[in-house]
């Protein structure tokens, strides 16, 4: 039998606990296997794909177990893409760390980068909802290792708050199981839906108040208004390579949202009819339009990354919450693009802090400034979702399946409004840092820089970095990605549209799961 | 040449010049150059067969889901603006090479100029609106790189900053356009929409569309009254300018309102919008356009000002409106550009661009004088230059046409503006190249190089020769590209320059004659149009961004304050609210509507409860002493062990119990560096408002669990599965640790990392916070409270000594009989935690540590690889991971007992609690720790002390 499955948890596992074992002296060593194992899972996340491809759900059932009873792992489409997303950006996380030497700041960046992975790619390939719960706490104790990292007062405040508001959205996570495991008496996912959809009447309301809570644990998670308020101080205080690594962390809560709402919460049941649209969609235009005007308002880059990942997640939960088949699509080619444009974003934040600060206003021309100009206004054009970069086809797919909604004036208005400011904040913001000189800074001085700035060496503000040129080899591979992405949209829709039709074919799902004939 | 190649040329090209610039810059241009002259030769090898009515196409599907496809085609519209964007391109990058100085970067402004280039080509060029929409976002962001190219000046940020909002917003409009449209017309190629006229226009999208596409073309060919950002635009270099404001950009919006006429014009609708707004811009843009004193100004306006003459001309939605439209975009596009290169030559030889500041240059600089002329009579309307032709046209047409009701209102208004634009064309002729030299120069101005100034003489000359000839200079283009505007309806065109004499004929020459006189009295209406003037657009926009940016501000600031007491309340209640809306949501069940009470309550547990309710109650009464919270805590631990031990699970119990001691004494240690007391930081009204949010989520989670309680499960839960198989899968009577270590191992494998990685991030935590000030200050501390006098008493030293191998035992009997009975690696390894703690807390931790040889970091590694490793053991196998074996051996002089992997993943559960509880344990030590803290001894009282003094005394 092929392990392939379980492959995406066991090696970041097995690899983070060996490196935390054998070489937390040696940094060196540490940066090797890391990397090493970074190309191994996105290695494995392509075999994955490839695997998922025949259109069957490939399960494994843990401990030889059968599901419902054990814990069953299920790769489709769907999870196989959001792995491979993991891997990528992993990949590119951690040569940044490596380039930027963020991960000489502190201690065992890289074991909690791996076990960070193993959280990530465990929520996206598990069948059962308990396991979810889990791997939603790996990665958050990960995530906030990965927050603290290389500490600080505000790095360290913020974390608290992180952290806590988590934990109580995880408290919630166990209420809502609790319910949902009174109501059914099952943990599984594809048993879930099943159950749920006989659920006699008077078992209804306990299902129903279960699952209308999970959602909201997952909202929490994908930092959806009103229940975000933990995002913006903790992403804009963690280190660049931390946050660009947390733009997968809203994608698991909206991934959550996406499977739990077609497979364990069918909405066809009469328990669960209209559950979810009903305050999702509101919560989620409030959300990218909350974000919006963060972008707009922000007096630092990070902070304005960290609302331009507010803002994007809020145009996605959109999709999310219409949940027909397009939506979802749109849904899913929209994911991998506002992952990427965000992880870009604080891969750009990062450059300029570490070059002259974090604040959005005029300072000293920087070491590389014409190439980190060009990272920051690529990730913006992507994060805005201007053409000619994947977003703006995103932004059409979602409005497109808005079409013929109730409410489709609101969600065109929304997104295009969010749009409209999210560029009117990234202009001011990539005017004020990348063109103002700072004052005293003469005209003369500065076009005679303009001429040779690729080949200016760093400047006297340059940080002590073992390698930026790896740093922009991050970023730009980032946004090759994203280019791709624009490129290989046809074939990257099929994908998502098959993805869909496998998701939302809940019945095939729990035949394989469940093995019913 | 195939299409796609022609569009993707400009692109292929602005790669080079960024690349050549250090070669030379005339490399860099010549790459330009060679791109752009490449593309036109490509367009015009087409040319013969669009003239003939053909339409060549290049499709290939992107994304069809959506309707975007990467489809192209040229028909007569886009090949008029195909020439006019690749010729006048060609011009401007030589005329760019020699206006731009050494201290500009030549690279990125060829690079950027191409980008846009192939941008604006893509507009005309696409047969689908989706991919048309992309194109036109291209030129609003490449158009913001190049107005912003002279960064280092405000007005230049400032200038794109606007121009990019502006379009970008009109822009977002047009996207919801298109995308109403391409509903109506039930298809996103343009071939398709145009055809499709009747369809478009019954639709119940016709106006919202209409509105949006028009509002998105106004923005972007600044209409009133989105017209404000083009003059500041004008702080690009002189050659974008000329670019932008002549032949592109702003002809982009003209283009779209031609590109979607068959579709979209001829209703009353689009007559009323395009046509009046055209109208007003015409005239506002016009009036304004005299009184600036800044050339560029100048133009700028009496840009907005043409812009709107094609917009009204296309609003009249008449065939022969579509027919001069087309015609003055050509002659709009040939006098602007030789304008602005004028103004350019002007600007680059004297230094200033400011009207009051020029005058009798013609002396100086005869050929610009020459070509400036030229192209401002054509502008002005003077016969026999291009521009009169189609003024003329319009005026025609503005005569014989009614606007809100009145016959009169649109020949007035038209020659108003027709006589503007005499006055402002005359003023740019006087002002700047006749009368009196006003500028002291300390060298007289000469005209440039020839290269500098051919480009405005090619345009200048072409003025005239469409002027006299215009059928054979331009007929042809023009019935072509109006035949494409009006889907075949355009009447048979003859151009030509005398009309006789009509209504037109007779305004024009009004409006000239007017013009001059406007001219002569421009002092004293100066000063009228200074008080009556309009207020600046600038200002307003500027107020009305700085208040959004501010208010933006103020709001997110406001609502991520990091005030977690806020957004955890909001939590709180949003949460009890959602649970309660979706209770009752569907009308299953009301609120209220529980099942009756519980049977009776037996004595013990409601002693329990009694208790449990007691301290919960005094512990948020009384939690600002610290300490005393802490014993309260230890007692809700308590209670829920004992419930778990009423309900017959000691596993839980037992696990309850070690977690309670192990995290009690973790936390002693940590309160060792606080307050005693929690200080009291918030008002009463927000500790009512926390009381009143924490009440909601309390009582929802109270009636949740009630309803939990005095429900049954609708269906058998999964945990009967677990019953019946435990001993017969799993090989354990203990169905508690089977399902720890075996049904749900993974659950098991996953905690134990959340333990680990939590105690390795306390570590790390230590070490991050011990590097920095916090580490003085530790060493400072003066304790609060008075020490004890022993820090290690013996008869503690020496109680641990004697328990530890009595823990031990216990830990491996535990650990051993887990799977049958109560007990399990994780039990076990608290227990032998416990055994070592006892060790520091009598010892002392740097006397202990001491001692320790192994580093706790790799007992927390080791564990997750041991139950990583036993679960892939499985796969040698052939089973998934985790799957367990078990067997039962019989060895000599022994009972027959049982041998588990099961208790390898175990072994892997206990490896890693003792190693996270040591390491937390270690890393608070080490706030601890100050110089000397080590004792030599085990205990206070050192037993040998009285020997070695004997031995002392004895020397």
């Amino acid at each position: 039998m092929s392990h392939l499955p379980v492959l995406p948890i066991v090696l970041p596992a097995a690899l983070a606990a060996f490196i935390l074992m054998t070489m937390r002296h040696h940094l060196e060593l540490q940066r090797i296997f890391s990397i090493a194992g970074s190309v191994a899972l996105t290695a494995i996340a392509a075999l994955l794909v490839a695997r998922a491809s025949d259109g069957q759900v490939h399960v494994y059932e843990l401990g030889d177990w059968p599901a419902p009873f054990g814990i069953a792992l299920a790769l489709d489409r769907l999870s196989a893409m959001m792995v491979a997303l993991t891997a990528l950006l992993l990949l590119a996380v951690t040569l940044y760390a490596v380039g930027a030497g963020w991960d000489a700041r502190g201690r065992h960046f890289h074991a909690l980068l791996q076990f960070q992975a193993m959280g990530v790619c465990g929520a996206f390939l598990t069948a059962d909802a308990f396991n979810l719960f889990v791997f939603f706490e790996i990665l958050l104790i990960a995530s906030y290792g990965l927050m603290i990292h290389a500490g600080g007062a505000e790095r360290l405040r913020a974390g608290f708050q992180y952290v806590a508001y988590n934990l109580l959205g995880s408290t919630l996570f166990l209420f809502a199981m609790g319910a949902l495991y009174a109501a059914t008496g099952t943990l599984n996912m594809a048993d879930l839906g099943v159950r749920i959809a006989q659920l006699p009447a008077e078992h209804a309301a306990l299902a129903r108040a279960g699952a209308a809570l999970l959602i909201l644990v997952f909202a929490v998670k994908a930092a959806a208004l009103p229940v975000h308020f933990w995002l913006p101080g903790a992403y804009a205080a963690a280190p660049g390579p931390s946050a660009a690594m947390f733009a997968i962390l809203t994608k698991v809560g909206v991934y959550a949202i996406l499977r739990m709402r077609a497979t364990a919460f069918p909405e066809s049941a009469p328990a669960l009819a209209g559950l979810s649209e009903a305050w999702l969609l509101p919560a989620a235009l409030a959300t990218a339009l909350i974000g919006a005007a963060g972008v707009l308002g922000a007096r630092g880059m990070a902070r304005l990354a960290a609302f331009g990942t507010i803002a994007s997640v809020g145009t996605l939960l959109i999709a999310a919450a219409l949940f027909t088949p397009q939506s979802a699509a749109a849904a899913l080619y929209y994911m991998p693009h506002s992952t990427l444009a965000a992880a870009v974003m604080f891969l750009a934040a990062d450059m300029v802090t570490e070059r002259r600060g974090d604040a959005i206003a005029p300072g000293p021309r920087m070491a590389h400034h014409a190439l980190v100009a060009a990272v920051f206004f690529l990730g913006a054009v992507a994060l805005a979702g201007l053409p000619p970069l994947s977003g703006f086809l995103g932004k059409l797919m979602i409005m497109d399946a808005a079409r013929g909604h109730e409410r489709v004036a609101w969600i065109w208005g929304v997104i295009l409004v969010a749009s409209l400011i999210t560029l009117m904040g990234l202009a001011r913001a990539g005017s004020d840092v990348f063109w103002r000189p700072a004052e005293g800074e003469g005209r003369a001085e500065n076009r005679e820089q303009d001429e040779d700035d690729a080949a200016a060496g760093p400047g006297p503000a340059a940080p002590a970095q073992p390698s930026a040129a790896l740093t922009f080899v991050a970023a730009f591979a980032l946004l090759a990605a994203l280019a791709a992405l624009t490129v290989l949209a046809g074939p990257a829709m099929r994908y998502a549209d098959a993805a869909v039709a496998q998701l939302f074919d809940a019945g095939a799902y729990a035949d394989a799961v469940l093995r019913r004939p | 040449m195939s299409l796609f190649l022609i569009a993707a040329l400009p692109f292929l090209g602005a790669v080079l010049p960024a690349l050549l610039v250090r070669a030379s810059r005339n490399a860099a241009a010549g790459t330009a150059a060679g791109a752009t002259a490449l593309a036109l030769i490509g367009v015009l090898t087409h040319a013969p067969a669009v003239m003939r009515g053909e339409v060549p196409m290049a499709r290939a599907p992107w994304v069809p889901s959506l309707g975007l496809n990467a489809n192209l085609m040229l028909d007569g519209l886009g090949l008029l603006f195909a020439l006019l964007i690749l010729g006048i391109g060609l011009l401007i990058i030589l005329y760019a090479r020699f206006y731009l100085t050494r201290r500009d970067p030549m690279g990125k402004f060829y690079a950027l100029l191409l980008l846009f280039q192939g941008a604006m080509l893509g507009i005309v060029l696409s047969d689908n609106i989706l991919m048309l929409l992309i194109f036109w976002e291209l030129t609003s962001l490449s158009s913001f790189l190049l107005i912003g190219y002279w960064n280092h000046l405000p007005e230049g940020r400032q200038g794109a900053r606007m121009a990019l909002t502006v379009t970008g917003a009109g822009g977002l409009a047009m996207i919801a356009g298109a995308l109403l449209l391409g509903q109506a017309a039930g298809s996103m190629e343009l071939s398709d929409i145009i055809a499709r006229r009747e369809a478009v226009q019954a639709s119940e999208l016709y106006l919202p569309a209409l509105i949006l596409i028009l509002a998105g073309c106004f923005a972007k060919s600044a209409q009133f009254p989105f017209h404000f950002w083009l003059p500041h635009a004008m702080a690009a270099p002189t050659p974008v300018s000329a670019y932008l404001h002549s032949a592109t950009m702003v002809k982009a919006g003209l283009f779209l309102m031609a590109r979607l006429w068959p579709a979209l014009a001829g209703t009353d609708a689009w007559f009323l919008l395009a046509a009046s707004v055209g109208l007003i811009t015409m005239v506002l843009g016009a009036v304004t356009a005299l009184f600036k004193d800044d050339l560029k100004g100048l133009l700028a306006y009496s840009t907005v000002s043409h812009l709107g003459l094609v917009t009204f001309l296309l609003g009249l939605g008449t065939p022969a409106g579509a027919v001069a439209a087309v015609f003055h975009i050509i002659n709009h596009a040939t006098f602007k550009a030789a304008l602005f290169m004028t103004a350019g030559i002007v600007d680059h030889e004297t230094g200033t661009r400011d009207i009051r500041r020029l005058g009798g240059l013609a002396a100086f600089m005869p050929v610009t004088f020459l070509i400036g002329a030229v192209a401002a009579l054509s502008m002005a309307g003077v016969p026999p230059l291009n521009g009169f032709l189609s003024k003329e046209m319009m005026l025609h047409e503005a005569a014989h046409t009614a606007w809100l009701g009145s016959e009169l209102a649109l020949p007035v208004l038209a020659g108003l503006a027709a006589l503007f634009s005499a006055a402002y064309s005359f003023r740019f002729v006087a002002h700047v190249f006749l009368g009196k030299p006003r500028l002291a120069h300390a060298e007289p101005p000469h005209d440039p190089v020839v290269w500098f100034w051919l480009p405005p003489a090619i345009l200048a000359s072409l003025t005239v020769l469409i002027g006299l000839f215009p059928q054979s200079m331009a007929g042809e283009l023009v019935r072509a590209a109006a035949g494409a505007v009006t889907a075949g309806a355009a009447p048979e065109i003859k151009l030509k320059l005398w009309h006789g004499v009509n209504e037109a004929l007779m305004i024009s020459a009004a409006a000239l004659a007017g013009g001059a006189a406007a001219l002569a009295l421009h002092g004293p209406l100066a000063r009228v149009w200074a008080v009556v003037a309009p207020p600046a657009a600038k200002r307003a926009f500027d107020a009305l961004v700085g208040a959004a940016t501010a208010a933006a501000r103020r709001l997110t600031d406001a609502l991520h304050d990091g005030d977690f007491g806020r957004s955890a309340a909001i939590f709180s209640v949003f949460a009890a609210g959602l649970g309660a809306w979706a209770w009752t949501a569907g009308g299953a069940a009301p609120l209220g509507a529980f099942p009756a009470a519980l049977g009776p309550t037996p004595p013990i547990p409601l002693i329990g409860w009694v208790c449990l309710v007691t301290a919960t109650l005094t512990l948020t009464a009384l939690h600002r002493h610290r300490l005393l919270a802490l014993v309260l805590i230890g007692v809700t631990g308590l209670m829920v062990s004992l419930t778990f031990s009423y309900f017959s699970a000691p596993d839980l119990a037992l696990t309850q119990i070690s977690v309670e001691v192990v995290s009690i004494i973790l936390l002693l240690l940590a309160l060792n560096f606080m307050p005693r007391e929690t200080p009291r930081e918030s008002s009463a009204a927000r500790r009512a408002r926390d009381l009143a949010a924490a009440a909601a989520a309390g009582l929802g989670v109270g009636a949740a669990i009630y309803a939990i309680l005095v429900g049954d499960f609708a269906f058998a839960p999964i945990s009967e599965f677990h019953l019946a198989n435990s001993k017969t899968g799993g090989g354990g009577e203990n169905v508690v640790n089977v399902i720890l270590v075996d049904f749900r191992g993974f659950d098991t494998f996953g905690e134990i990392t959340v333990l680990g990685i939590a105690a390795v991030l306390i570590y790390a935590l230590t070490e991050t916070i011990m590097a920095g000030p916090v580490r003085a200050r530790l060493l400072n501390r003066r304790p609060a409270e008075p020490q004890a006098g022993d820090a290690h008493p013996m008869m503690m030293v020496v109680a641990t000594r004697v328990l530890m191998p009595i823990a031990l035992t216990v830990a491996v009997y535990i650990f051993l009989r887990g799977h049958n009975a109560p007990g399990g690696g994780f039990i076990a390894g608290l227990i032998v935690s416990v055994a070592f703690v006892m060790q520091y807390m009598a010892s002392g931790f740097s006397w202990a540590a001491a001692r320790q040889r192994y580093p706790y970091h790799a007992f927390i590694g080791l564990g997750v690889l041991v139950a990583a490793a036993t679960g892939m053991g499985a796969w040698f196998n052939g089973k998934p991971f985790l799957t367990s074996d078990f067997g039962y051996v019989k060895l000599p002089g022994l009972e027959k007992f049982e041998l588990a992997t099961a208790a390898l993943f175990d072994l892997g559960v206990f490896l890693t609690v003792l190693g996270a509880v040591l390491l937390a344990l270690e890393s608070l030590a080490r706030y601890a720790w100050r110089p000397n803290i080590a004792s030599a001894h085990p205990m206070d009282i050192d037993p040998t002390r009285d020997e070695a003094a004997q031995r002392e005394e004895g020397r």
